[in-house]
């Protein structure tokens, strides 16, 4: 490699760094607008129902569907690896544990982002290439009162519930498996349980399932407002949002696991 | 008034307006024409504060709408209504409801008096029996009639037209030229009209302003326009392929 390709070479990784640092402070910026938009009137109550009813309420469906074979399926490799120690009186905690600090809030938050996440960004790309925003603009309106603020609160409200009721099928899920299916008493199940789940677990998933409603919000929101050009720049949006939530989804975990794990 | 003065806008190397200048008086409708791509639509956003210009200003009714932002670039805006080139309706409201939402999210009217306005104004763009009907189950030309009604629901000023026939058949284009010169007459805004409807639009324009290479290269009336010695304003309104316009 001679002395000019090594330059054309850092240049290159030196313009892409750029780019990027450049396109997160002008999502950090959009936040911070929706964020500021939040606390000033008016607020938009029935946009916001309407959001909540989107990410949330239609949902529904594909969580119980998730919860509940993530429960089964968890309680069925958990059983048959602590049958080997035995210890299958520990299942009820380990699936309990399992769904409320991690699985839960993670899976909910995918779910969510493939089912509801890439719709917002595709109908609000839409809105971008049809000049939708732009009429808005034009009436001396802010689009991001009207197309993140709700989104972004609806998230807020939404993705703890859903999260809830994923971890309570997935439990129950757990629970058909574990003492239907494999012969585990419901007492065992149940009373280890209530005695290794405290209140800080589900203070854990809380935190987590709030900050991924901020992400999947956010990050859908941003992709579909500066869409590209036309159809493809519509489905290019779409792609990158729903790829761009889910890698932040799990590297968030990741980090705020390990900061709550060591309090 | 609308005053541009010294206007420029690029993206990356490649210009597309370049030092252009243009007075548009009180009541008066000027339409712009030019090549397809020629930055026209680009202009119109520069008179609405979307796209902020590399230089220039832009004066609305006195103030620099490009040096201006928040509440006050707010209060310019609000000066406005723009038909775009689609209609741009938002597609999960009603044809009511497009016309009312200016109303109901900028003034403090009550729901009789929004009522009784959009009732009105759906009378006059033709579309009485409209109202509870989605953007996606009319027509085209009663999508550009309902962007009308809305961005004259608040009795604008200034109203700017994005190629309001564009994609439209004759008939129905005529129809719309002819509502704008009807609303004019009511309603007496400046308006800046983008179209390629040639010479149609010299019928209902007071003036036509041609822009070429970023800049405007001839403002006249249509009378004026149509006796023009400009070489690209003939090789313009005749559609020649011969001639300095260079054809891609």
């Amino acid at each position: 490699m001679t002395l000019i390709d090594m330059t054309v070479c850092v240049r290159g990784i030196g313009e892409r760094f750029l780019s990027l640092l450049k396109e997160l402070g002008h999502m950090f910026i959009f936040l911070v607008n929706a964020v500021y938009t939040i606390f000033r009137p008016p607020f938009k109550f029935r946009m916001l129902l309407r959001q909540i009813r989107f990410l949330g309420s239609k949902s529904i469906v594909v969580i119980l569907l998730t919860g509940s074979f993530t429960g089964m399926v968890l309680a069925l490799q958990i059983y048959y690896t602590l049958r080997k120690f035995g210890s299958e009186a520990m299942l009820g905690p380990a699936v309990a544990l399992s769904i409320i600090r991690e699985l839960g809030p993670v899976l909910s938050a995918l779910m969510v982002t493939g089912r509801a996440g890439s719709a917002l960004t595709a109908e609000i790309g839409i809105m971008r290439i049809t000049e939708q925003i732009d009429a808005l603009t034009s009436m001396a309106l802010n689009p991001v009162r009207y197309l993140v603020t709700p989104n972004v609160v609806a998230a807020l409200i939404a993705f703890p519930l859903l999260t809830s009721i994923f971890d309570l099928i997935g439990i129950y899920g757990g629970y058909f498996v574990g003492v239907k299916l494999l012969g585990l008493s419901s007492g065992t199940y149940f009373s280890q349980m209530e005695l290794f789940v405290s209140m800080e677990d589900i203070r854990v998933g809380l935190y987590k399932s709030l900050s991924f409603g901020v992400i999947v919000s956010w990050v859908c929101c941003y992709k579909g407002y500066y869409t590209g050009y036309g159809a493809e720049g519509v489905s290019k949006a779409t792609t990158s949002a729903v790829v761009m939530s889910s890698v932040l989804i799990l590297i968030w975990d990741y980090f705020l696991g390990s900061v709550l794990i060591s309090r | 008034m609308i005053k541009i003065i010294n206007l420029s806008k690029g993206y990356g190397s490649q210009k597309v307006l370049s030092g252009l200048n243009l007075k548009i008086l009180n009541r008066e409708l000027v339409a712009v024409i030019g090549r397809s791509g020629g930055g026209k639509s680009v202009l119109l956003k520069h008179l609405i504060g979307i796209i902020k210009p590399d230089h220039g200003k832009v004066l609305i009714e006195g103030v620099d709408i490009t040096s201006v932002s928040g509440r006050d670039l707010d209060r310019v805006r609000e000066k406005f209504g723009v038909v775009f080139q689609e209609g741009a309706l938002f597609d999960s409201y009603t044809v009511y409801e497009n016309i009312a939402f200016p109303l109901k999210e900028k003034t403090r009217l009550g729901r009789d008096e929004i009522d009784e306005r959009v009732t009105s104004a759906l009378e006059d763009v033709g579309l009485k029996e409209m109202g509870n009907k989605y953007p996606a189950e009319i027509s085209g030309g009663m999508k550009r009639r309902v962007a009308l009604a809305r961005a004259l629901i608040t009795e604008p000023s200034i109203v700017l037209f994005d190629e309001p026939t564009t994609g439209l058949d004759p008939i129905i284009s005529s129809s719309i030229h002819k509502l704008i010169q009807k609303t004019h007459k009511k309603y007496k805004f400046a308006g800046v009209i983008i179209s390629h409807e040639i010479p149609e639009i010299f019928d209902v324009a007071d003036k036509v302003a041609m822009l070429y290479n970023g800049t405007i290269i001839e403002f006249g009336t249509p009378k004026e326009f149509r006796n023009s010695a400009n070489p690209y304003v003939q090789q313009f309104i005749s559609g020649s392929l011969e001639g300095p316009i260079e054809v891609l």
